[in-house]
């Protein structure tokens, strides 16, 4: 075993001294036939007769130094060297071919890697927290849309805590959460700091122990006005307390409360990267667990880790038990509760979407790897000459096969490299684009996995590509090669047919991939040109929330808005500028909601309605149209009626057929008059109508937690920002720095993971389309080029030009139209699989299928017009003359 | 192509080797080869090149050494030595091979049953 080894290592050391080791052997043979002819002379022979019979004895030192190569040293490895070296010289000969073919597949190993760095990092690898395979988000199931109807009150928590078995331990963290809620103190400047109420078993649950200090303790939920404890992140710490470890035990002011730093968390902890995308978190407070917390209703999401050997079914099994058991004790509000995995509720989002692509980059690498086929095995055919010299010259059928497959070996290894550069660059892009919102988007990067994968896709590729013309090299009859040039042994009838099933092939994948384009592409179109309800256009909006809108009496804030509003509306440039706690495609909450003289019971409780908290101007401002009735007004104060404006939805739902104004609202927080009819706006999602919605004037309550201003003006958001600061700041010069942003801006954001989709999928296509269009090119082309004799021929026993071009053209539509109708059948039977990423748009959408019938129909016709042209170009008598 | 011929023939000349350098001490290439033609009296007729192919797969298991030195006739040439770890193998490997070669005798001096 010892000695194989030693050997091994020797053959590699060979390698690398073949000009030491040739010349050993050189004087030791030179020795060797020296003391031979002696010995022969000593026999009597002449010197002549001697060195003939020395060197009969020795044999031919030609065959035994490459004999000695061969032993000596690993000869596959140098004739894979040779054979790379002679690949590259041949790439360097044809470097139009060469330099095409590593762009087609470094387009197509870049994108299938780039797909699979998000997929891995999104879908594959594990929740970065302790055995997530064993954490399960749970809701409740029992209301309806909305953070309000998906959240359980403090009690239910504990009685979940407390009774469901399923569970080693369950945890908690406070949902409606709100970016900037807090304002932090004490350190260095004033700033809005995002914080979420966390229970204090959340991060031992999920596996995390903190960097610095300690976690929360059980005693520091019962409490109740400000928070005991704080723990930061470790961004935080490390931008406002430099790193420096006495910062555990200070104290900070939240909202003028002082509170203890008790922790700071591990840098890999981040929780917004799989339950809040984009949102950066500061630090976490404990989340009270009090009976007056519970009176703050439905707040909670809780997850869950499941005992040992228990399933999610058994827990779900559970649940349905436990649940309405805890509704029948303490009804509040329905109440059911919903387990899903936590892996499940991270990625069910972009599951869907990032499937899609996989496949998409399925197909165009097929494409690709059926055209780079057509290339290889046309060049091939072309170099059939070239191949039959080297068997004439005694190469091996092996050693051929193994020479061409070695030449598509290295040509996909330079596109592989390429593309492994583009996908690095494309991942990289990605794992910034924080706007998408997109959970785990920042674990995308190019590890060893993600290489890996490249490196499999790219000798998958190559053994593809490479296999056809291999076995081809195999079979090259030298003697009718040599014998009749070019033409003679390349126009195999089942050489064409194989190029014309992988032509087809192409047409028929690029259009099933064109219409999972076209669907999503029309349903982006589609939620552009939506009608919102408002006009995000022209509008700006930026935090104004400050220590005068947030403690006080309802008449006290209302004086800090109605300077903020004055100010603002001197300033010139604003048509219309209002107040509201939040703003369309963000946080929501719900409360229910009845008409006064209708009876509700528990069988069929009033309906709950999105709030808005809203000031006059704000409907103006937004651009949301008033339908009946009047605006809220600055005189709808804390001493006048308490009124409240419904949305057309609810209206219809409450009042169906009266007249909404006028009427009186229950329960929302006491009775209000209707006074006005507004239009529904999106407030979820672009996609989702908006349901119930109410809007109760600012002046009338305190129960919101921000205030977002919102303004209408012509002028750029930049300067105009800066100047509305500095307008606010007149009055309120603690006001923390906030954003100025466009309401554009949220739109754009609610829409980005959808754009982002299109747009890839719309460059896999335009790929895919063009590598279609050349593979139809590239077989006319090559077809005519052989059959140039042929054609020469018929045009000279009486065909015209124009009729031979017809007819290929003809042939190609035909191959063309077999292929469409494979591809578009496929589409029609799976495009059902889409209908989750689709908005208003049919899954057989006939515009997209006719469409994209047309346009490939189109393509393939122009690109075998192309070089069927050239047939005009033939001359008869030169085709003829030729042979 | 050295590796491609039959094993045995590869087993039977490295065991020759050996065993011609465990008897006669160091020697160098052409002498080998004088040698292993005179002992095998022409049975064995391969070129005397072939020996190279063996020494230099002898020599990188290292049951061998080579070392350059000067010849009887005072020319320079390369002169083989067996190693501890070569006497081993040989060893083995003659016992090997008589444990073949009895079992063939055996076999062959049955008597053919007609």
């Amino acid at each position: 075993m010892r000695a194989r080894w030693h050997r091994l290592w020797a053959r590699v050391r060979a390698l690398f001294a073949a000009p030491v080791l040739d010349r050993d052997l050189e004087q030791e043979l030179d020795g060797h036939l020296a003391a031979s002819i002696d010995a022969y002379v000593r026999q009597g022979l002449s010197l002549e007769e001697a060195c003939r019979r020395a060197r009969l004895a020795l044999g031919s030192r030609v065959e035994l130094r490459d004999a000695h190569r061969d032993v000596r040293g690993l000869p596959w490895l140098e004739t894979l060297a040779q054979d790379v070296r002679q690949a590259l010289r041949l790439m360097r000969r044809d470097r139009a071919f060469a330099l095409f073919a590593t762009i087609i597949v470094a387009l197509g190993i870049g994108g299938g890697t780039m797909v699979f760095g998000v997929i891995d990092a999104l879908l594959l690898r594990p929740l970065p927290f302790a055995d997530p395979d064993r954490l399960v988000w749970i809701t409740n199931s029992g209301g309806g849309e909305g953070l309000s109807a998906r959240t359980m009150p403090v009690n239910h928590f504990l009685a979940l805590r407390e009774e469901a078995t399923s569970f080693a331990d369950v945890a908690a963290f406070y949902a409606h959460y709100t970016p900037g809620s807090i304002a932090v103190t004490g350190i260095d400047e004033p700033e809005r700091i995002n914080s979420i109420p966390v229970s204090d078993n959340f991060f031992s649950l999920l596996g995390v122990q903190p960097a610095l200090g300690r976690l929360f303790t059980a005693d520091e939920s019962n409490y109740a006005g400000p928070p005991p404890s704080v723990i930061l992140t470790y961004e935080f710490w490390q931008r406002h307390f430099g790193a420096d470890p006495s910062a555990v035990g200070r104290t900070i002011a939240l909202n003028g409360a002082s509170v203890t730093i008790v922790g700071v968390l591990p840098k890999r902890f981040d929780f917004a990267a799989a339950f809040a995308p984009g949102f950066r978190v500061d630090l976490y407070y404990p989340q009270a667990l009090t009976a007056g917390a519970n009176r703050e209703g439905n707040t909670l999401i809780a997850i869950g880790r499941l005992a040992p050997g228990v399933t999610l079914a058994h827990a779900q099994a559970e649940a349905a038990v436990v649940g309405p058991a805890i509704q029948r004790r303490d009804f509040t509000r329905p109440f059911a509760l919903g387990l899903m995995s936590l892996g499940d509720r991270v990625n069910g989002q972009t599951r869907p979407a990032l499937i899609l692509l996989g496949w998409a980059v399925l197909v165009v690498m097929l494409i690709a790897c059926a055209n780079l086929s057509n290339l290889m095995l046309a060049r091939s055919s072309a170099r059939q000459r070239e191949l039959a010299v080297r068997a004439a010259l005694g190469a091996g059928r092996g050693r051929l096969a193994r020479q061409v497959l070695t030449e598509s070996v290295v040509l996909v290894s330079c596109g592989a490299c390429l593309g492994v550069a583009l996908a690095a660059a494309g991942m990289r892009l990605f794992a910034h684009m924080d706007g998408l919102g997109v959970p785990l988007l920042g674990r995308v990067r190019l590890d060893g996995a993600v290489l890996a994968f490249a490196a499999g896709l790219a000798i998958v590729t190559g053994l593809v590509i490479g296999l056809a013309p291999a076995f081809q090299a195999r079979r090259v009859a030298v003697q009718r090669a040599l014998k009749d040039g070019e033409r003679g042994s390349t126009g195999g009838r089942s050489r064409t047919v194989v190029r014309h099933v992988l032509v087809a092939a192409e047409i028929a994948l690029a259009s099933a991939l064109l219409v999972a384009t076209g669907l999503l592409t029309r349903s982006f179109v589609k939620l552009v040109d939506l009608d919102l309800g408002f006009q995000p256009l022209g509008a700006i909006a930026t935090r104004i929330d400050s220590p005068r809108s947030r403690g006080g009496t309802k008449e006290a804030r209302g004086a800090y808005f109605d300077d903020a509003l004055g100010r603002l509306r001197a300033m010139g440039g604003i048509e219309a500028a209002g107040l509201t706690d939040v703003l369309p495609l963000g946080r929501n909450r719900s409360w229910s909601v009845g008409a006064r003289g209708r009876a509700y019971t528990l069988q069929s409780p009033p309906p709950d309605a999105f709030v808005r908290v809203i000031t006059d101007g704000y409907l103006p401002a937004m651009g949301i149209p008033l339908r009946a009735g009047r605006d809220i007004s600055a005189a709808d104060r804390a001493d006048t009626t308490p009124v409240i404006l419904v949305n057309e939805t609810l209206a219809r739902t409450l009042w169906p057929g009266e007249n909404p104004i006028g009427k009186t609202t229950l329960y929302a927080d006491g009775e209000r008059e209707v006074v006005g009819v507004v239009a529904d706006v999106r407030h979820l999602a672009l996609e989702q109508t908006s349901g119930n919605e109410i809007y109760l004037p600012m002046r009338q309550t305190t129960d919101y937690a921000s205030v977002e201003l919102v303004a209408r003006t012509d002028r750029p958001v930049d300067g105009f920002g800066t100047a509305v600061l500095a307008t606010l700041r007149t009055i309120d010069p603690f006001l923390p720095a906030s954003e100025v942003f466009t309401v554009q801006s949220l739109v754009d954001h609610a829409i980005a993971p959808r754009r982002a989709v299109v747009a890839v999928l719309l460059g896999f296509s335009a790929f895919a389309l063009l590598l279609a269009a050349l593979g139809v090119y590239a077989v006319i082309a090559y077809a005519i080029s052989q059959r140039s004799r042929e054609l020469g021929i018929r045009m000279a026993l009486g065909a015209s030009a124009r009729a031979l071009r017809r007819q290929t053209v003809g042939a190609m539509l035909g191959l063309t139209a077999v292929g469409l109708a494979a591809g578009l059948g496929a589409a029609w039977t799976f495009s059902r699989l889409l209908r989750d990423l689709l908005f208003e748009v049919d899954t057989r959408d006939p515009m997209t299928f006719g469409g994209i019938a047309v346009a490939l129909a189109a393509v393939a016709a122009i690109a075998a017009y192309l070089p069927a042209r050239r047939i005009s170009r033939i001359d008869p008598v030169v085709a003829l003359r030729a042979e | 192509m050295g590796e491609r011929r039959s094993e045995i023939l590869q087993g039977t000349l490295d065991l020759m080797v050996l065993q011609t350098l465990a008897v006669m001490g160091p020697m160098h290439g052409y002498g080998l080869a004088k040698r292993i033609e005179q002992m095998s009296e022409d049975a064995l007729r391969v070129n005397q090149g072939t020996i190279y192919l063996c020494l230099i797969r002898l020599v990188q298991q290292r049951w061998i050494t080579a070392t350059w030195g000067a010849s009887d006739n005072n020319r320079r040439a390369k002169f083989y030595e067996i190693t501890r770890a070569g006497r081993r193998q040989l060893a083995a490997e003659a016992e090997n091979w008589e444990r073949i070669a009895g079992v063939i005798g055996r076999l062959l001096r049955l008597a053919p049953s007609r």
